[in-house]
């Protein structure tokens, strides 16, 4: 792995962490889930648990996740990722366990096994990005997809009759007892990272108490799907998916 | 663990409970289920039991496909892990299994077969064999099937089940019936704690500085790749081949060579008997292992027997195999009952006699 | 000021042009010349780089590395909390 170390009368202040790897993502220029990623595994280098944790990949664009998270990994099924999760935290309660998926994994084919992974209030972290499309397959509409939001499977627009409303899973799941912290980020720009980092280290922190399902919601961009530049795609995603899904914690811990 | 230190071994058992007991007994340290009839008392019994096994995962998941998502995590850090469910429950696992088959993954699935196709019915049918043996899921790839025949076989081959799993890395499948999750015989249960552990350095438990991380995972997007992966299988099912098992009752004299699986050859044991009875020189071969499947046995048998009888609770599946296996050097018949039906040995003694008379007139 | 600058791994960058609008000072701009995905880089255009980081964490992949000007007591490398 390569580090980063001081040049001639000035000292790094921010490198990659070492619990990436050295592959070059696949993902499209822009795109949140390197941001996520990077986020994720500098609180893992930081907490110094990258020993303990255990990840699960998704199906999706993050489904080679495993690539670039310098952990032990195990891709699941499409949609199953909660339940393979479950299968590895039961087995190993006192290791840290964090799925990772994607709107139409988590909330389209994976919805059952979403809901009665937090009803059971597994402890484990839920990693949920929210880009209201299919960016692996190549832009369908998602059952995030905003109303009038124009993908392959829904050139003119999504619209109610025919297609349903946007879900808002992650507003369903907190009021589920076995969700303990439930919160909504984003990751284009740098104040809403830096707020991203402390959730996912609170949720850590959560488990490592055994509280419960921590749920972290991430409305992220899809330049290519979206058909934008990365700088129109994070524009885009604050007039237009903001309003839909607001960013903030939905439920915290009672103090 | 507890069970079976100070306890009588030998008990008056119904097939899914004793099949539980033995989990328990050969160390299964998580099960993950789903209610379904007829196999139900399986998760019932470890749930009863759960107290008294402090460490042991029992869960009770939302539907199959969880239930069977929650086994590749377990079985993916290392746990001996087992699933239990009936026919149209294990329909529903058969994408999982694929991946597991193609993860390498260990664990084992019972499946207490009922009638199909669809919804169907809870009596016992043997109709889900092309799907145990073939695959199942998509892809390239085989379970180990091994086919009890009593209650005490559902006992012991949860052991060998667990010991070929752990061994090949390849999920391993119990393939029983309704009947025999339900019929209550004497069982004697192995001590518990006999079977030892096979290690697991690829298991995903957390990566420590001293090696690579461990990843699970059945997806080779390079076809190069996948294509090697797709070669470590099928070596690894050559392999397997030496772990085939059947047994053979009177075939040294046998014309007429009855071949069953699991309730089946025991309504032809019966069968066999009758026919002797009345003369006719009958044997019966019963394939243990599904997968691998006897080939051998039955080519050699077909040397000198003049005839097979294929009989299944089903339309015709295990037929293709024994076909296969003759290479067309005898005629291969085929009886069976289907949808939840049970031949009486006396049916499939009909059938026989009009099969002797068939080949004397032939040879006569 | 504190005088900071970044390295950026040319051939990791994709152009997403992120760290360019992320960039408080206006000190980053894409590349004239495209590096061998076809990609043109970010690159600093002026001195004005104060080591602020902003740029390095709304990069998607990784490619930035920041310097700043040490100061006595700070050792350990900082990190966004």
């Amino acid at each position: 792995m390569e580090t980063a170390t001081n040049i001639d009368g000035l000292e790094v202040v921010y490198a990659k962490p070492k619990t990436l790897t050295d592959t070059p993502t696949h993902y499209c220029p822009g795109c949140g889930h390197g941001v996520v990623h990077k986020i994720l595994m500098e609180v893992i280098e930081e907490m110094n648990i990258q020993e303990e944790t255990i990840g699960v990949a998704p199906v999706g664009c993050a489904v080679f996740a495993y690539d670039y998270m310098n952990i032990d990994m195990q891709e699941a099924a499409h949609g199953r990722a909660s339940a393979v999760a479950t299968g590895v935290k039961r087995v190993l309660p006192d290791k840290y366990v964090f799925s990772y998926q994607g709107d139409g994994d988590l909330a389209a084919i994976g919805t059952g096994e979403t809901i009665h992974t937090v009803n059971r209030g597994e402890n484990i972290l839920m990693l949920f990005i929210n880009n209201g499309i299919y960016g692996m397959t190549g832009g369908q509409m998602a059952p995030t997809s905003i109303l009038g939001m124009k993908t392959t499977t829904s050139p003119f627009g999504r619209e109610v009759a025919t297609m349903g409303n946007p879900l808002k899973i992650t507003e369903m799941l907190a009021q589920l007892p076995g969700a303990y912290y439930v919160s909504r980020h984003s990751v284009h720009n740098t104040a809403a990272v830096r707020k991203l980092k402390k959730a996912i280290s609170t949720s850590f922190k959560y488990q490592k108490e055994k509280k419960g399902t921590c749920f972290i919601e991430i409305v992220s961009n899809c330049p290519s799907g979206w058909k934008m530049t990365p700088v129109e795609s994070n524009e885009w995603l604050e007039k237009n998916m903001f309003p839909i899904y607001p960013l903030g914690d939905i439920k915290v811990p009672k103090s | 663990m507890a069970s079976g230190n100070g306890k009588s071994n030998t008990r008056l058992m119904k097939g899914n409970e004793a099949l539980a007991e033995a989990a328990l007994r050969a160390g299964m340290q998580a099960y993950f289920g789903y209610p379904i009839t007829p196999q139900t008392e399986v998760m019932e019994y470890l749930s009863i039991q759960a107290p008294n096994y402090p460490g042991v995962v029992i869960l009770q998941a939302e539907s199959e496909i969880a239930a069977i998502n929650m086994v590749h995590g377990a079985s993916g850090v290392g746990a001996r892990v087992m699933i239990s469910s009936s026919s149209p429950g294990i329909s529903l696992m058969q994408e999982c299994l694929s991946y597991m088959a193609s993860a390498q993954l260990p664990a084992v699935i019972v499946n207490v077969q009922r009638g199909g196709p669809g919804l169907g019915t809870i009596q016992p049918s043997q109709a889900d064999y092309f799907q145990a043996v073939k695959g199942g899921g998509h892809g390239d790839y085989h379970l180990i099937v091994l086919a009890p025949s009593s209650v005490q076989e559902m006992v012991d081959f949860i052991f060998d089940a667990f010991r070929l799993t752990e061994k090949y890395r390849n999920p391993a499948m119990i393939l029983a019936d309704g009947a025999l999750g339900q019929m209550m015989e004497k069982v004697t249960l192995p001590v518990a704690g006999s079977l030892p552990k096979t290690n697991a350095p690829w298991a995903t438990i957390g990566k420590p500085n001293s090696r690579e991380r461990n990843i699970i995972t059945s997806l080779f997007i390079q076809p190069e790749r996948m294509e090697k992966l797709n070669l470590v299988l099928q070596e690894k099912y050559n392999q397997l081949q030496k772990e085939v098992r059947w047994e053979e009752y009177q075939t040294e004299d046998a014309e007429i060579v009855l071949v069953a699986f699991g309730l089946t050859s025991r309504i032809c044991d019966k069968t066999m008997n009758l026919a002797r009875e009345k003369g006719l020189k009958v044997g019966l071969l019963r394939p243990i292992t599904l997968y691998p499947f006897p080939t051998n046995a039955l080519a050699k048998l077909a040397k000198h027997a003049k005839v097979f009888l294929t009989v299944e609770m089903n339309a015709g599946q295990m037929v293709e195999d024994v076909r296969l296996a003759i290479n067309g050097k005898c005629p291969v018949h085929f009886y069976g009952r289907m949808g939840g039906m049970i031949p009486s040995p006396e049916e499939v003694l009909i059938k026989v006699e009009s099969i002797a008379k068939e080949f004397q007139t032939a040879h006569a | 000021m504190i005088r900071g600058t970044i390295i950026v791994s040319i051939e990791i960058c994709k152009a997403c042009e992120l760290c360019v609008t992320a960039c408080p000072q206006d000190c980053l701009e894409l590349s004239a010349q495209l590096n061998s995905k076809g990609y043109r880089y970010a690159q600093l255009k002026n001195d004005s780089c104060t080591g602020c980081i902003n740029c390095a964490i709304v990069c998607p992949d990784s490619a930035i590395t920041v310097y700043r000007q040490k100061k006595e007591i700070k050792s350990a490398t900082q990190k966004i909390s």
